[in-house]
């Protein structure tokens, strides 16, 4: 690529000297060559910091831990072997999919609500209701952290106020992979439905009415009007969601940090405590790498999506 | 409770093609205080951690430590900010966030609206690859990047002497990884959706192509180029993971992780800093975004759906 830019470069600025034949041409061959330029820093950028890593993550994995000694596939092999690994994957599944599914529900649903008050109202519900989504993770994180603190847990005590028993959010595995999927679902599900608002207002009135006159019951106007118009926007926001909450880590890092019992443990915070604070880089590359195939097809899935709506325009 | 809500909706379909307004305006009427009621539960359910936090910030640690009404402050008291605010390390905290965000929102701008123009308008070889390809980093979390970074980084102090690790500024080379992409996806979005006249009609009156971009490009697309400045600043101001990883002085932490590293110091929470802390630090996209909704709100959609 460089090279052809390079000649191109040349070339330019030969023509530009002389009267050239074609300033049509000229101009193209110009044209190309500043534009590649202009695009060069973030060429740079991703080459070196994105590209290069993320290959560099796989030959790390195949290291040992001294990394000086190539071992293959022997850090796949030992993450099969032991159950800690296996229960990360079972849990980074669960609070992805469980999480990504009540976020689109929730989204959905108040999406509908919103966009059933008159619209004098909507701006002033949207921008509250999206508030879970501006604060940064890290920090409302720690405000779910004091709500569910063991001694003093603000829950707790309307609980027991009204007569039922204490419950240790964080502290037994069940209830902290509940905690952890239903802070993600708060921070997620206002993004959800500014999506599904969006997409909901691009419906077109019509049908609803043509529905309405042919008897269509509520239950059968969001089945069959409001589903099918909405369900490219609802994919794609399902798929943008499950990559970003798959690769998840403030939340369980700060709620619970694993524990218990690393029964919360997600690949990111597990392969930031295997290859940062345990020190075993290479192991640490191999467990962040088990998001690959995820993410992978979920990109895959989204490309086709954007190269398809582009052919139609 | 469902049940409902759904009722007044189904028995108004039939009625509603009878001549029978009355009926059809009165289920409208339903449909919209039931609307509302939902609407009052979600607002609650999203809106009670920040107000938690805010009423734990007015508390003192006695007050906390009593374990009174965890839901209403009984003596409210401005000693939490005022501490946080006088103290030198949360100052630091501050001091090093917005200056990594600031120049991470100029150097991700620089970068992207520059880079985006190019693709989008001036077409060379391998652009449409390279576009896909921006699209494709963008999908690619933080999360997969920092362990071979780490190594990277170490291997940079190894080889040339310069040492990455530990530094406020090291954020700055970080930060752009995860903003540049998403910047250029956003501007590349918006500037396709320019007219082609537009540009081409500046061109045959001589203008550069540097020209076109600032004196067009650059002002057409501004409502994008908010949006995408007000996102790289917001994700610039939440990252967690790169100065967890990369950062451990205190004096070189950045908000997000120095309230969580410092202000919990082992089974010791002092909750009404850490609640006064996280606010303070919810702060500045808050207030960003309650000025600047409307951009916020289109930068949002157009990330994901803009193509």
């Amino acid at each position: 690529m460089a090279d052809v830019a390079a000649r191109g470069a040349v070339r330019g600025s030969g023509a530009l000297t002389s009267d050239g034949r074609s300033s049509l041409h000229k101009l193209m061959q110009r044209k190309s060559t500043i534009a590649f330029l202009m695009a060069l820093p973030l060429i740079t950028l991703i080459a070196v910091l994105v590209a290069y890593p993320a290959g560099y993550a796989v030959y790390l994995a195949m290291l040992n831990k001294g990394m000086n000694r190539f071992v293959g596939l022997g850090n796949f092999g030992f993450l099969f072997g032991r159950d800690t690994f296996w229960m990360v994957v079972y849990q980074s599944c669960l609070f992805a999919i469980t999480a990504v599914i009540f976020k689109a529900i929730i989204g959905f649903v108040v999406a509908h609500f919103v966009h059933n008050i008159p619209s004098k109202g909507q701006r002033k519900w949207r921008g509250m209701l999206l508030v879970p989504w501006v604060i940064p993770p890290a920090m409302s994180t720690l405000a779910w952290l004091w709500l569910f603190d063991p001694s003093y847990s603000a829950f707790n005590w309307i609980l027991e106020h009204i007569g039922m028993d204490r419950v240790a959010w964080l502290g037994e595995t069940g209830w902290a992979r509940f905690s952890v999927i239903l802070v993600n679902v708060w921070i997620g599900s206002p993004f959800f439905m500014i999506m599904y608002l969006a997409a909901l207002k691009s419906v077109p009135e019509q049908l609803y009415e043509a529905a309405s006159i042919d008897g269509a019951t509520w239950w059968q106007r969001i089945w069959y009007v409001t589903l099918p118009m909405m369900r490219n926007i609802i994919a794609i926001t399902a798929l943008f969601s499950l990559i970003v909450t798959f690769a998840n880590f403030d939340i369980v890092r700060v709620l619970t940090k694993g524990d218990p019992l690393n029964t919360t443990h997600v690949f990111a915070t597990w392969a930031f405590r295997v290859g940062i604070e345990s020190g075993d880089i290479p192991l640490g590359a191999a467990v962040s790498l088990f998001m690959v195939p995820i993410l992978a097809v979920a990109a895959t899935f989204i490309l086709r999506d954007i190269t398809k709506r582009g052919s139609e325009v | 409770m469902a049940d409902a809500a759904i009722a007044p909706t189904t028995t108004a379909a039939a009625p509603a093609r009878r001549p029978q307004y009355g009926s059809m305006s009165k289920n409208r009427r339903w449909a919209l205080r039931w609307s509302y009621f939902f609407l009052v539960i979600f607002a609650v359910f999203f809106l009670m951690p920040p107000f938690y936090m805010f009423i734990t910030s007015l508390k003192s640690s006695a007050e906390i430590s009593a374990a009174t009404n965890p839901w209403w402050v009984n003596s409210p008291t401005l000693s939490n900010y005022i501490e946080l605010l006088t103290q030198n390390q949360y100052l630091t905290f501050f001091r090093n966030s917005a200056i990594v965000s600031v120049f991470v929102v100029i150097i991700t701008m620089a970068i992207s609206v520059i880079a985006a123009f190019a693709l989008a308008r001036m077409k060379f070889w391998g652009s449409a690859t390279l576009a896909t390809g921006v699209f494709l980093t963008y999908l690619i979390p933080d999360t997969l990047l920092f362990i071979p970074l780490f190594k990277m980084f170490a291997w940079v102090n190894d080889t040339f002497g310069i040492q990455l690790m530990n530094h406020w500024w090291t954020l700055m080379i970080l930060y752009p990884t995860l903003t540049v992409p998403f910047a250029t996806w956003i501007m590349i979005g918006y500037f396709a959706s320019i007219p082609k006249e537009l540009d081409e009609a500046a061109l045959i009156d001589g203008a550069t192509w540097m020209q076109t971009l600032t004196k067009i490009f650059i002002p057409v697309a501004l409502p994008g180029i908010i949006a995408a400045t007000i996102f790289t600043f917001t994700v610039a101001w939440a990252q967690f993971l790169y100065p967890l990883a990369f950062t451990t002085s205190t004096s070189e932490l950045v908000l997000p992780v120095g309230i969580v590293t410092t202000l919990i110091k082992g089974d010791v929470f002092n909750w009404g800093q850490i609640m006064t802390g996280a606010l303070l630090g919810a702060a500045p996209p808050l207030i960003i975004y309650a000025f600047l909704m409307d951009y916020y709100i289109a930068g949002l959609t157009a990330g994901a759906t803009k193509g």
